[in-house]
């Protein structure tokens, strides 16, 4: 892991030349775009190439809500957590997507079909409490119609595994 | 100079200096929780906070230089409220299982909440819960009792330029993390131990393994060996409330007796054995165009440090095994033979001011025929704590000696516990096996002393050997780097991980601090002023290990016990 193979991260290491650490946020939010998420193997190439330790660019990134360090599932669920969602009852909810998906936020589960993202507003506060699904947004959620939401994608998933 | 008036009192500062230490200089106590001296200050716990005159709000004396004229009140009612209620709020959220702590009575929150007179819970916070890490064979890490103060993390890369943990996420979910919050044992981290001397809590303390020694010395079948480093005698009687810079070997050996472990061996023995292996690889290597300049093993931090950060240095490592490894191959081949005993039923401890030893004794690489060289390790404070639950006092304890056959040692191999102490032992010998007679003035006054980088050139017939001695990895990092970049005058570096060498391990007693450590240095050269027998190749008992046992320096069983190899090591760095 020392000497990371980091062919796939070039191009974008190779527009941060001679960079300092004031390129450490840039540099994250390039590798995410490009990955859908922060990488181990990506902080490992930004620490090469800023001569940074893993650990402060691990606190670093863990500092922001923007990054996430598992890969995005197939159904990403965003739920607005701003403060008209608060008061509408977005923490309900949320406590419905992690029990029911059995992941927390900034999570994704083991089979790769869900993650979870809290946001702290989406701008669409007068249709809260808002959950936004592969950017589709559901507005005046419930937890009865996030459970809905859910059925809904295990469905289509059970469909295509028995076609 | 500058004049200011502390508690109505005429105080006089440096220029430049900060008010705490000048304070500090004064005999007035500030509490901090997270100031480490020569580290830059961050101002963190606040609770240096003293009232100045004129200033709108309180004033952290660690970060607050001092100024001509300056009126400071450092216990006025205000500042003492102030203090109360940081601590109450560092009590919101801690476990509160004071009794079941590591740290009960050692603890520096603890101390302080007693000081300022918290006597109930006046915020109730979350409590947090954390994950205990306990896959560091060395550090056991629990989250819970963390109270963010930063001195690990600071310990950690300013000191050792390791930054294995930082602080990740905010807020209240804050926490001091490795990368990817894996456990220590993926990260970067060396075992130095020295976050634990850092830590006024008990958020970091060693892998005990005091359990797993008293079940071997209760299990008849199993003969224990004890052996016990040069550093741990210097130190221990501070454990006991004893003056600083005592030398307890002799009751400490009496006490390891009185423990039950059967025979007590000396690590320095040992050390006086790796003198001999050392110093002829040195002369093998520049006779006939070795690897140089060759870099001591000693000290298992600094060998994690070196596979992982400096993987190109590994062949300039000396093959030599650490003296407690040694000693142990020795216990169960050399001694267990003459003894009679069957190798398989020896138990191995060592006692070590160092919890990098307890990783050490795990490497794949050491021990033979399937047995282990070690055991179990036990660090300073554990043997405290063992000698201290068998209801024993140092202080009352006659004089033992160590065991026959690996229990003599010169003064050579005592000062190994000292920053420069390798080095300055091996000259002594490498003059010797080059020239077949002692060096004029045994004393290397150029090795000593607590600099982080100390260096000597020594002339050893016609040849000019130049030598250096690095503390603390920082310092070390500073040294590679230069040899790096091609400098070449240098044929021998000793590297110890903890800064001042091994009477500063992570270890050692808690609360170490600079005067302490020159205390357990001044004790380890008093031994060698005042001792005769100063130089490893004058150990008679190494004579006649050699004589019947391994041949000569380097020969093919030395190689077998002795000697190992070291390798490039992946982690998350």
């Amino acid at each position: 892991m020392a000497q990371v193979t980091s062919e796939k991260y070039e191009a974008i290491l190779d527009r941060h030349q001679e960079a300092g650490r004031d390129h450490l946020i840039p540099l994250l939010q390039e590798l995410q775009d490009m990955e859908g998420y922060v990488s181990r193997e990506a902080v490992l190439a930004i620490g090469q190439h800023l001569k940074l330790p893993a650990s402060k660019i691990y606190g670093v990134a863990t500092f922001y809500n923007q990054f996430r360090f598992q890969p995005q599932g197939k159904y990403h669920f965003m739920v607005c957590r701003g403060t008209a969602c608060h008061v509408k009852g977005s923490d309900k909810v949320l406590d419905m997507l992690v029990k029911q998906l059995g992941i927390g936020p900034g999570e994704t589960t083991r089979d790769r079909l869900f993650s979870l993202q809290v946001v702290a507003c989406m701008g669409a506060c007068g249709l809260s409490p808002v959950v936004n699904l592969n950017g589709e947004f559901y507005a005046k959620a419930t937890p009865a119609k996030v459970a809905s939401i859910i059925h809904e994608c295990r469905e289509k998933e059970s469909v295509h595994a028995a076609g | 100079m500058v004049n200011i008036e502390v508690n109505k009192r005429k105080v006089e500062a440096k220029e430049g200096e900060t008010l705490l230490t000048a304070l500090r200089r004064e005999g007035i106590h500030v509490p901090t929780l997270c100031h480490v001296d020569g580290l830059t200050p961050t101002g963190a716990c606040r609770l240096c906070a003293v009232e100045v005159e004129g200033a709108p709000a309180l004033v952290p004396s660690c970060s607050f230089p001092v100024s001509e004229g300056m009126k400071i009140q450092t216990h006025s009612a205000r500042a003492l409220e102030a203090r109360r209620t940081i601590v109450q709020l560092l009590l919101s959220n801690h476990p509160d299982d004071c009794l079941y702590c590591i740290r009960n009575g050692g603890c520096d929150l603890q101390q302080l909440a007693q000081e300022l007179g918290v006597r109930q819970r006046l915020f109730s916070g979350k409590r947090s819960v954390g994950k205990l890490d306990v896959s560091s064979p060395s550090i056991v890490r629990d989250p819970d009792k963390c109270i963010l103060c930063g001195k690990c993390v600071r310990v950690c890369e300013e000191v050792q330029g390791v930054a294995a943990i930082d602080f990740a996420r905010r807020g209240s979910q804050a926490t001091v993390a490795t990368a990817f919050d894996t456990g220590l044992n993926l990260s970067s981290c060396i075992n130095c131990g020295q976050c634990i001397i850092a830590c006024p809590t008990g958020a970091l303390a060693e892998q005990s393994h005091i359990d797993r020694v008293m079940r071997a010395i209760r299990d008849p079948e199993k003969t224990v060996v004890v052996q016990h480093a040069p550093a741990v005698s210097v130190t221990i009687a501070e454990e006991f409330g004893l003056k600083r810079g005592i030398d307890a070997n002799g009751s400490m050996v009496t006490a390891l007796r009185r423990l039950g472990f059967d025979r007590v061996f000396d690590t320095s023995f040992t050390a006086d054995l790796t003198i001999m292996e050392e110093a002829s690889e040195l002369v093998q290597r520049i006779q006939t165009g070795g690897v140089l300049p060759m870099l001591t093993s000693c000290s298992p931090g600094w060998i994690k440090f070196v596979e992982q950060f400096y993987p190109d240095f590994v062949p300039n490592l000396s093959t030599c095994k650490s003296p407690q490894q040694m000693l142990g191959a020795l216990a169960k081949s050399y001694w267990a033979e003459q003894e009679g005993v069957d190798p398989a039923n020896v138990f191995s401890v060592s006692i070590m001011p160092c919890v990098a030893k307890k990783f050490e004794m795990g490497r794949p690489e050491h021990g033979h025929d399937g047995q282990a060289d070690i055991d179990a390790v036990l660090t300073t404070r554990e043997l405290a704590r063992m000698i201290k639950t068998a209801g024993l006092s140092l202080e009352d304890l006659p004089a033992g000696k160590a065991d026959s056959p690996l229990g003599e040692r010169t003064t050579a191999g005592k000062i190994f516990g000292a920053t420069g102490g390798v080095m300055e032992a091996a000259v002594r010998t490498a003059h010797y096996l080059i020239t077949g007679e002692d060096l004029p003035d045994l004393k290397i006054q150029p090795l000593r002393g607590t600099q982080g980088i100390k260096e000597a050139a020594v002339e050893i017939a016609g040849i000019r050997v130049g030598v250096a001695v690095a503390s603390g990895l920082g310092n070390a990092r500073q040294l590679i780097e230069q040899i790096r970049n091609g400098r070449q005058d240098l044929h021998f570096i000793e590297i110890m991980t903890c800064p001042g060498g091994c009477v500063a391990g992570g270890g050692q007693p808690l609360n170490t601090d600079q005067d302490m450590v020159k205390a357990r240095l001044q004790a380890l050269y008093s031994i060698d002023r005042d001792e005769t027998v100063r130089t490893s190749h004058a150990n008679t008992e190494v004579a006649r290990l050699y004589e019947v046992f391994l041949g000569e320096p380097l020969s093919h069983k030395s190689h077998e016990l002795l000697h190992t190899h070291y390798t490039k090591r992946e982690v998350l760095i």
